[in-house]
């Protein structure tokens, strides 16, 4: 059970780092909902921002990548996203498709390399 | 699978429209969608250190793959706790107005504000999606218990994902560990690119993308705020210089 759990400690950190400042904003949603015009220019900002931020973080794993996946060569992990991404233009924006056809180049080019 | 017509009497119960909402998980390709990204997170939580038990309670209780990841990747890399609540925080603004949308869809004389409770919960993009997709052939008064009946469906597939993707991570050869990591950002890039609704949102994501490695330059701990903030505001500038070029040409 230990280390199934880990240390409580981080699971602290979780819910102060990620579930309230995640939910609280349900739970505003619950409550104050009715007023807010989705489309006003402030939501256009924050939703602005929410993309790029998620941006930046899809950058960081295939840039900085975490454990096996830095492994692989740079210009493999990009050429995967890239092959992935016409993949996902073509097939009429299929996510899956997208996201098997990079699967299959980066995966296929890694074991060519290796 | 075709849910049955809305005066049928396997709308007669609560339990019997969260079981149809339960099943409808497998109505959609969403579904397929979601398993791929929550086995990629698992391998993510495990090559970022964390444990099982973590990995589950953060689907559990965020139940928002982007705060999910961002939590992960900021902790794992070594950011503080408010630097990762900051972020989390931005990218789950946009919960609001779905959590805003979605309400009035199921509300009635009777309901009270603490029944849509777990609704609000676990209201995220995908749940938002298919409420426009599954509701109008849900009776009213059956559609909390069969957004309960979706929405805990929806948990539970990938909670199970969560836990393949982990111990895969564990146990596969780097080859395929590295092909479950990858799972995260093909999965993500490509579900923001379709959610992109204005120009703004476009700008955002491909500025996004580019501005990361510019900001983690600067090595400040908060690299994913600075580049967000800047390609998300410089993204909402193109979008209010465009409105005002229209609103002058008309």
């Amino acid at each position: 059970m230990s280390t199934f759990i880990g240390d409580w400690h981080a699971l602290a950190i979780l819910f102060v780092a990620g579930v309230i400042p995640n939910q609280i904003w349900r739970m505003l949603g619950l409550w104050f909902g009715g007023g807010i015009d989705e489309n006003s220019e402030l939501l256009v900002w924050v939703r602005a921002v929410a993309t790029a931020i998620l941006a930046g973080i899809i950058a960081q794993i295939v840039v900085q990548p975490p454990g096996a996946l830095a492994s692989v060569p740079d210009w493999l992990r990009y050429g995967a996203v890239a092959a992935g991404f016409v993949v996902f233009m073509l097939a009429r924006k299929s996510i899956f498709a997208g996201v098997i056809a990079g699967e299959i180049v980066m995966i296929a080019g890694k074991y060519w390399l290796g | 699978m075709a849910l049955p017509p809305l005066d049928s009497p396997q709308w007669h119960t609560s339990f019997r429209a969260f079981l149809w909402g339960a099943r409808s998980i497998g109505a959609t390709v969403l579904t397929l969608v979601l398993f791929a990204t929550y086995l990629g997170i698992g391998a993510l939580a495990h090559d970022s250190g964390f444990s099982l038990g973590w990995t589950l309670a953060s689907t559990a209780f965020v139940w928002a793959g982007p705060a999910q990841i961002i939590v992960i990747t900021t902790l794992g890399s070594g950011a503080t706790v408010l630097q990762s609540a900051i972020a989390v925080t931005v990218s789950a603004i946009r919960l609001f107005p779905m959590v805003v949308s979605v309400l009035p869809m199921m509300r009635t004389e009777q309901t009270k504000r603490r029944h849509l409770i777990l609704v609000a919960h676990l209201t995220a993009v995908t749940l938002w999606v298919e409420c426009f997709r599954f509701l109008p052939q849900v009776p009213r008064n059956r559609r909390i218990a069969f957004i309960h009946g979706l929405g805990l469906g929806l948990v539970s597939v990938c909670l199970i994902a969560n836990t393949i993707g982990y111990m895969l991570a564990a146990n596969l050869t780097p080859l395929f560990a590295a092909g479950m990591l990858m799972l995260t950002p093909l999965a993500f890039l490509f579900s923001t690119a379709r959610n992109c609704r204005e120009l703004a949102d476009v700008i955002a994501l491909v500025l996004g993308l580019l501005l990361f490695p510019l900001a983690a330059m600067l090595n400040s701990g908060v690299d994913i705020l600075v580049s967000g903030v800047v390609a998300g505001t410089i993204a909402y500038a193109v979008h209010r210089a465009r409105a005002g070029i229209v609103g002058a040409r008309a």
